[in-house]
């Protein structure tokens, strides 16, 4: 059978999830192999190097490099609190005495008799990383981080913005083809994570702010409301570090574009599960889109014969006749069919361009040509 | 031993696709003769780039017939239709290298060494000076924060300032910054500043660095030394960056030439160019994240990287550098701006979609001359001469842009402007790519327009470095389609006012007669390789680089475009004739001179 080859975005009701959960720099792992643990629990933490503050003593106490280390009060490697007296100069007259002080708490780490300079370290900042989805810690690495296995529900969003959250899931409207509306936003929604509908703008992002609402699983949005939002034009798809109180993840793209009807019915059956989503998007080498998972307790997880697979990345996989496809350009942007057809020659589309291409057949029977480049699969 | 190579298989690693090609020596003559393409294979789930290179031989296996591989090895040397002579590859793959660069002073040697990484292949990720208004702790978090491949550390003239340069490599030191692969390796930091700060800065970051230390770049103030810190750039590329690479440590052993960075590659070839014909050169390579420009001008090199201006992945900050509004104004139809901005974040956000609808390619036109206008002028501004350097001025220099003023660039002595990367190697029509690069890059007097036909620059730029007669006989043969040349106003004019009259001679005797009016631009025959004598005669008001009212006669080379005459004048402003003529008939126009699209 022909096959073509394109990128997917994953959509499965249960999949076996591993996750990684690994701290910026070497510290201590605080969980064991075998424990079970919570989306808020901490798994490993670790000190960030503090903030490095400089000097120019020689300046300060106008006197040359080579007097410099005459005149320090302290040394590389002693304490110093803010405002204390590090170096200071002694003539004859007291009065003409000059001082130069710490501007911060902390340690002096060098001394510099060429340049003058004293350089002074805050004290490291702990940072600690949780466990982000409910799940069974099924490796540890000494030093670095753990890794955690969950058995979930997994929706690949196309783009987010905001990063790690947790909440109770909530449908807010009737249909994937629905606007979310302010209204549609209640006061229970405090805290939770809502999702549904083809778009949402200004005014009920702005409700779901107010209101508490940790995170927002949409169709479509326009780039005008990431622009209000953000207060600057994105660029670059890199996401994930935005300071907003808000996760928003796009499941389909830019612009009013109805929920594709599998993942809002795997969305619906989900409802009142806690899930834990990631808005971050890297769309370079290396491709991170934004997720949502869902994890069954323990009970629930007995009886699933979940997929054993890992869902890092998007996956190139084949496509075959009858296989369910996303079409990504216009025209028929966001449309989903079936392939009809995989014809192997070159074919001159209305570009003029020569492409490889597919034929789609939409659920009224209707059929497209499409560029290969231009679909995407389905994946469950 | 280099000229005797007779089959060359050659690779480029990009990020997202392997490509390779086969050169054949037939009868006298060097031609590339197939190619083949596979996915990149750094990233998970492969990580190892070899898998890719692998994939793109099959491929080449089996359109050429020749057999390269025996299992996963190269059969060398050629016999026949199996093996080959020498296997040789470029890489950006993994992001490429990516630097960062410290120098005393922002526009002295901070700029040298920013020219230096900049002429090995690097990306610039910041340049941190001891002017640059930073306060000390932004420029140590910042160090921290970026995790570069490398630092290099200039500074001072030799006998120059010790303490600004010892200074900075302080704050390289408390940063202890970390390199973006082979976590567990101390960061490659090249000093090429200050000969008398060695001790001082060896002292300072040896024990918290992989320190190299090479001839100081910017010894006097009228002299760059840039060679020796390229040279060291490229050996700890690959020592440090590539062998942690997945895959690399493997590839190395395969090619008979170090792998080189791709755009530095890129670089060898435009020289070779300009050296060969002795002509000066303006190139360009546009992809889905980057922009990289080329120029050689009086045999001076330079390359600058637009690091976010591309047609996919950086799509989106085309816009948001230039305005939506410089997008629109290229449009010859109606489409609303949340609809067009719609439009361009999902291309940046499923990178690899192709345009089907033709107001689609209409519109990664408009948003290709913003990105290709504005890497120009990013490279305009920093391939200049020595500053620090005193130099005398009359006053008319005085008032001239600072910019301007201190370019290389001079656009009345391009004589060749190459095109590279989809949106013009790929046009559906070579019109289209001519039209895009004349809107963008705006030559004045006589250029040719030329594109790389396949992308293959980076293969013979590395192949020039062993066999410069078989890269350029390929360059030429294979590789550049001449598009035309483009004869244009050096100044600018009331519009519709009557600018110039031309006639043009054909080598067959036959001659065409033309008059054109400001604001006008006209497409005339002559084909690949055919010759013509144009003699143009401007207007007394206008000027096509000779003086106003000066005739030019020049014998011409055609192209597959053919000859165009741009009387739409410089600096070529697209609203200079708004109000007398709806924008979109202007267009439209200009496309149909072109032939552009379809009707």
């Amino acid at each position: 059978m022909t096959h073509a080859y394109t990128p997917g975005l994953r959509l499965a009701q249960k999949l076996q999830i591993r996750k990684s959960r690994n701290l910026p720099l070497p510290g201590d792992v605080i969980v064991k192999k075998g424990d079970m643990v919570k989306s808020g629990d901490i798994v490993a933490r670790t000190n960030l190097p503090g903030k490095v503050h400089s000097v120019n003593v020689i300046n300060r106490l106008a006197i040359l490099p080579n007097d410099l280390r005459k005149n320090m009060l302290k040394k590389e490697g002693d304490s110093v609190v803010k405002d204390e007296t590090i170096a200071e100069t002694k003539p004859f007259i007291k009065m003409f005495k000059s001082i130069c002080l710490s501007p911060i708490t902390g340690i002096i780490e060098t001394v510099s008799d060429i340049t003058g300079q004293v350089l002074l370290r805050e004290p490291p900042k702990p940072v600690q990383i949780s466990a982000y989805i409910d799940g069974k810690v099924v490796e540890t690495i000494e030093n670095e981080g753990v890794v955690i296995e969950t058995n979930a529900t997994f929706v690949q969003g196309i783009f987010g913005i905001g990063g790690e959250t947790t909440g109770e899931l909530q449908i807010i409207v009737n249909s994937p083809d629905d606007i979310v509306k302010p209204e549609d936003i209640k006061e229970t929604h405090r805290g939770k994570i809502i999702a549904g509908g083809s778009i949402i703008y200004s005014d009920a992002i702005k409700k779901a702010l107010e209101t508490g609402v940790k995170g927002i699983v949409v169709g479509g949005i326009r780039d005008k409301e990431i622009n209000e939002l953000l207060g600057y034009d994105l660029g670059v798809a890199i996401t994930g570090s935005e300071d907003i109180n808000i996760t928003i993840i796009i499941t389909e793209g830019f612009g009013q574009i109805r929920m594709a009807q599998k993942t809002f019915d795997i969305l619906s059956q989900r409802e009142g599960s806690v899930a834990s989503i990631n808005g971050a998007t890297q769309i370079r080498a290396g491709v991170v889109r934004p997720e949502i998972i869902i994890p069954y307790s323990n009970e629930d997880s007995s009886d699933i014969s979940a997929e054993s697979k890992s869902p890092a990345g998007e996956e190139s996989a084949g496509i075959s006749i009858g296989d369910q496809v996303r079409i990504i350009r216009n025209p028929n942007f966001g449309m989903l069919g079936n392939v009809k057809s995989l014809p192997s020659e070159l074919r001159t589309i209305e570009t003029e361009a020569r492409a490889r291409v597919l034929e789609v057949e939409f659920p009224d029977g209707k059929t497209a040509i499409v560029p290969r480049a231009n679909i995407e699969a389905i994946k469950t | 031993m280099t000229e005797n190579f007779n089959v060359i298989v050659a690779t480029d690693c990009g990020s997202t696709t392997t490509k390779a090609i086969l050169i054949e020596k037939k009868g006298n003559e060097y031609r590339q003769t197939f190619r083949g393409e596979a996915p990149t294979t750094v990233e998970a789930p492969f990580e190892d780039v070899t898998r890719g290179v692998l994939n793109a031989f099959a491929e080449l296996e089996e359109l050429s017939g020749r057999k390269i591989l025996d299992g996963e090895k190269i059969i060398t040397p050629a016999k026949e239709n199996i093996g080959v002579d020498i296997y040789i590859s470029t890489s950006s793959a993994g992001g490429g290298l990516q630097m960062m660069v410290a120098g005393a002073v922002l526009t002295m040697s901070a700029q040298s060494a920013q020219k230096a990484a900049l002429g090995a292949g690097a990306i610039v990720m910041d340049v941190i000076a001891s002017n640059d208004k930073r306060l000390p702790h932004e420029k140590i978090e910042r160090i921290r924060d970026l995790r570069p491949d490398m630092i290099l550390l200039s500074g001072g003239t030799d006998g120059g300032t010790v303490s600004h340069v010892v200074e900075l490599a302080e704050f390289i030191g408390a940063a202890s910054p970390r390199p973006r692969l082979g976590m567990t390796f101390q960061l490659p930091v090249i000093y090429a500043g200050n000969k008398d700060a060695r001790d001082r800065v060896n002292d300072v970051l040896k024990d918290k660095t992989a320190l190299r230390i090479t001839d100081n770049l910017r010894p006097k103030l009228e002299r760059e030394n840039l060679g020796p810190a390229r040279q060291e750039i490229q050996n700890l590329f690959l020592e440090h960056v590539m062998a942690h690479a997945p895959g690399y440590k493997k590839l190395m052993t395969w090619t008979g030439v170090p792998i080189m960075p791709t755009p530095s590659a890129v670089g060898e070839m435009m020289q070779a160019i300009a050296r060969k014909e002795n002509i000066n050169v303006v190139g360009v390579d546009i992809g889905g994240a980057t922009t990289d420009v080329f120029s050689v001008f009086g045999g001076v090199f330079n390359r600058t990287v637009s690091a976010n201006f591309g047609m996919s992945y950086s799509i989106s900050n085309v816009i948001a550098e230039t305005g939506i509004e410089n997008i629109m104004k290229w449009l010859p139809f109606e489409l609303e701006e949340a609809d067009i901005r719609n439009r361009i974040k999902n291309k940046m956000i499923r990178p690899t979609t192709i345009p089907q609808l033709l107001e689609d390619l209409i519109l990664e036109h408009a948003i290709a001359r913003e990105a290709l206008r504005l890497s120009f002028v990013q490279h305009k501004a920093l391939a200049v001469g020595l500053k620090g350097v005193q130099k005398q001025k009359d006053i008319s220099e005085s008032f001239d842009r600072a910019a301007e003023e201190e370019t290389l660039i001079e656009m009345n002595r391009l004589d060749l402007i190459v095109g590279s990367g989809g949106v013009l190697s790929h046009a559906p029509r070579r019109s289209q790519a001519m039209m895009m690069m004349i809107d963008a890059f705006q030559p004045h007097g006589v250029t040719m327009i030329a594109v790389d036909s396949i992308f293959m620059m980076p293969h013979l730029g590395v192949l020039s470095t062993i066999n410069e007669k078989a890269a350029t006989e390929v360059f030429e043969k294979d590789c550049l389609i001449y598009l035309g040349p483009c004869i244009s106003l050096t100044n600018s004019g009331k519009h519709g006012s009557h600018c110039l009259d031309c006639v043009i001679t054909y080598s067959d005797g036959n001659k065409r007669k033309e008059s054109l009016l400001f604001g006008e631009l006209k497409v005339f025959e002559l084909g690949e390789r055919e010759k013509a004598e144009v003699e143009v005669t401007p207007a007394k008001k206008f000027d096509l680089g000779e003086g106003k009212g000066q005739k030019i006669t020049k014998e011409v080379t055609g192209g597959v475009v053919g000859l165009v005459i741009d009387a739409r004048g410089r600096p070529f402003d697209l609203q200079e004739g708004k109000g007398k003529e709806p924008m979109d008939k202007v267009l439209s126009k200009w496309n149909t001179a072109y032939d552009a699209y379809p009707e």
